[in-house]
């Protein structure tokens, strides 16, 4: 998993609550079976112009279609972030295109464990404190970015306040060292068997 | 100390309290379908780890499989015959039990996983889908889960959980007629929004519930991955022993009675605390219908679209063709959906076979029906349901999830106003520029006949 310790980038504000997975990648998008290949899917429903079930180029409405949020690395949103569909790809097609970290006032459950599965940091930050950043993002001419510091649980810009966020020393931990979640686990091998033996005896009737 | 029913499920299955607080929890069942399943099977292969016990490991053929009668690997999804083949080859590495296409026991996931009883009560179960929370109806601590944790819990028998916080939502009061558990649960997220039960372990009780079949039951858990809940429960009782007497994979004899002796312990004690308590009164509901693009945007049929105050709203409404204050009956319909695994169950088909019956669907709409799973479709058949379905003009199909979702291959089009018994209204679910109503199965067959919105009651 790729670390996180420190980023800094152009931040996209797409502020509407309750933006669900099949808006962040369609279910036609996932053409194959693979976690890569997703990026150019990412919100393709709003992204790209149609003619009749055709992509016809970049719909230049979009946000992330103009400068300076077509750098954009961070995304600015509201409440329930990802929620909907268990779909991993949706974080894979975020990460694919370059996104580093979501913030947002609160996240899908499944969503929110997928991102800190594959290196995408999400910050929970208040409405006032979004709303903030929003006000700044439309005050600010040209590219307005936001540092975001892990190690410190802190985000900040040279317009903004510093906000801290709170994230759980484990997952903060697992992001800072890029680590395998499935090898850390596996170091309770010991105990699991120890469980299983148990809790057979206790639930026979449980196990297949 | 008094539990509640989460508690009891949780602490049975803590293997280890990790540092972070977060809990190492034993998994009981992992159920795979071939849209997300696969890609997990295929990660565990490539990292060269072990699938530590394949006999508690399922997997069925859903998601992107064509529903035509005469079907075959081939499909009309762009690039999904290869979901179907690598599925099969995985399934097959691994030695895991697969439900395969036209298999007389294949079907929709969380449908196939209670009708098999391979999720019974007391048990975790995860599957990496978010209506894995069906099955919480059981009594089950079932819940929907990425593709990464997938292959944790295939690598490892667990999962690293964070303890989530505790609903629980009573109903109270009688179902009035033409009213259904999809039409509670409809109601229950239009009250407290789809982010209502962000996160938390709901437990649903009541009077009500208890009243409710166990088919009832799964469509009511089903909807509360809409309403944000981590999932759903409802403490096993007698019906949910009766269910699951005699299935395939359920304990036999000696073990059966042993069960039964730990499940009558599945319930939260008397004085057990939650972080938050709803109440529900279901006398003061009549048949949900959505307008908009979130399940928290609908009303009661005999109700109009609120005011449109918020961006969301009004976005909603744009994308949906409909106005403020605009009442939905009457709006024409070009598609009907039955099935799903909100309601693609025996008794979702004949609720709306009893409204079928002896009418014709309007010409201008195309509707099918899809049985939840080959068993539901044989015991219909049984029934002799299909040519009711068949008589009126529904398309009678083969099992899977077909028009929930539109994957590229079928779907509705851009601009079509769809009625549909499935869970999400989202834009462009059903098809690129397709409006989908989501709604009870009598209210689909209703407006399937008429060609346009109406209230079921009136064919009752």
């Amino acid at each position: 998993m790729k670390k996180f310790i420190q980023h800094q980038g152009i931040v996209v504000p797409l502020l509407s609550d309750n933006i669900d997975t099949d808006q962040i990648i369609p279910s036609r998008e996932m053409k194959k079976v693979s976690k890569l290949g997703l990026g150019e899917g990412l919100f393709s429903g709003q992204r790209y112009r149609y003619i009749g079930k055709e992509k016809e180029g970049l719909n230049p409405d979009f946000i992330l279609n103009q400068a300076p949020y077509d750098k954009a690395t961070v995304l600015l949103s509201g409440n329930n972030f990802g929620c909907g569909s268990s779909r991993e790809h949706a974080v894979w097609a975020l990460v694919e295109y370059g996104f580093r970290a979501i913030i947002a006032e609160s996240f899908g459950t499944i969503f929110r464990n997928n991102c800190l599965r594959n290196g995408l940091l999400p910050v929970v930050l208040s409405a006032a404190q979004i709303q903030s950043i929003a006000d700044e993002i439309g005050n600010t001419k040209d590219a307005f970015s936001l540092k975001i510091d892990l190690q410190k649980r802190q985000v900040s810009s040279s317009k903004t306040p510093s906000y801290d966020f709170v994230l759980d020393d484990y997952s903060q931990q697992m992001l800072l060292n890029g680590w395998d979640f499935i090898d850390l686990t596996l170091q309770f091998r010991q105990q699991i068997d120890q469980f299983i033996h148990h809790d057979r005896k206790l639930r026979a009737w449980a196990y297949l | 100390m008094p539990r509640t029913l989460f508690e009891k499920l949780w602490d049975q299955h803590s293997v280890s309290r990790l540092p972070d607080g977060s809990e190492l929890i034993y998994i009981d069942r992992i159920f795979l379908h071939e849209r997300t399943g696969c890609i997990a099977l295929n990660g565990l292969q490539d990292s060269g780890r072990e699938l530590r016990n394949p006999r508690q490991v399922f997997c069925t053929m859903d998601h992107i499989i064509d529903t035509f009668p005469g079907r075959a690997d081939k499909t009309l999804m762009p690039g999904g015959t290869e979901f179907i083949t690598k599925t099969r080859e995985a399934a097959k590495f691994f030695n895991i039990k697969l439900f395969d296409i036209n298999d007389h026991d294949q079907g929709i996931s969380h449908v196939v996983s209670a009708e098999q009883g391979i999720t019974l009560p007391g048990l975790t179960v995860v599957c990496p889908d978010s209506h894995t929370c069906t099955l919480g109806a059981l009594g089950a601590l079932a819940w929907g889960i990425g593709t990464s944790d997938c292959e944790h819990a295939m690598a490892t028998e667990t999962l690293r959980v964070e303890k989530p916080k505790q609903m629980r939502v009573r109903f109270e009061g009688t179902l009035n007629p033409g009213v259904s558990s999809k039409d509670i649960i409809m109601y229950l997220i239009k009250s407290y929004g789809a982010s209502g039960g962000q996160g938390m372990a709901i437990e649903f009780c009541g009077p009500v519930i208890q009243q409710l079949s166990m088919e009832a039951r799964f469509t009511l858990c089903n909807m509360t991955t809409e309403f944000s809940g981590f999932t759903a429960l409802i403490a096993p009782d007698t019906a949910t022993f009766d269910y699951l007497s005699g299935k395939t994979y359920a304990p036999k004899k000696q073990h059966w009675a042993q069960a039964i002796k730990d499940w009558e312990m599945l319930f939260s004690d008397e004085d057990a605390v939650f972080d938050a308590e709803l109440s529900i009164n279901c006398s003061e509901i009549i048949p949900m219908i959505s307008w908009g693009t979130s399940p928290a945007q609908s009303v009661f049929i005999s109700d109009c679209i609120p005011i449109l105050q918020d961006d969301a709203k009004k976005s909603a409404a744009q994308y949906m063709n409909v106005t403020n204050e605009q009442s939905l009956i009457n709006m024409p319909i070009q598609g009907a959906f039955i099935g799903s695994c909100t309601n693609g169950r025996l008794s979702d088909l004949q609720a709306a076979a009893e409204i079928l019956k002896g009418h014709k669907v309007s010409p201008n709409v195309k509707a099918v029906c899809t049985p939840g799973s080959a068993q539901v479709k044989l015991e219909a058949e049984q029934m002799g349901l299909h040519k009711i379905f068949i008589a009126a003009g529904f398309e009678w199909r083969e099992p899977g999830c077909s028009l929930c979702f539109y994957a590229g291959g079928e779907g509705f089009s851009d601009g079509q106003r769809i009625i549909s018994t499935t869970n999400r209204n989202f834009e462009g679910r059903q098809g690129r520029g397709a409006r989908t109503h989501i709604a009870s199965p009598m209210m689909v067959a209703a407006a399937a006949i008429e060609g346009k919105i109406v209230d079921c009651r009136r064919y009752l």
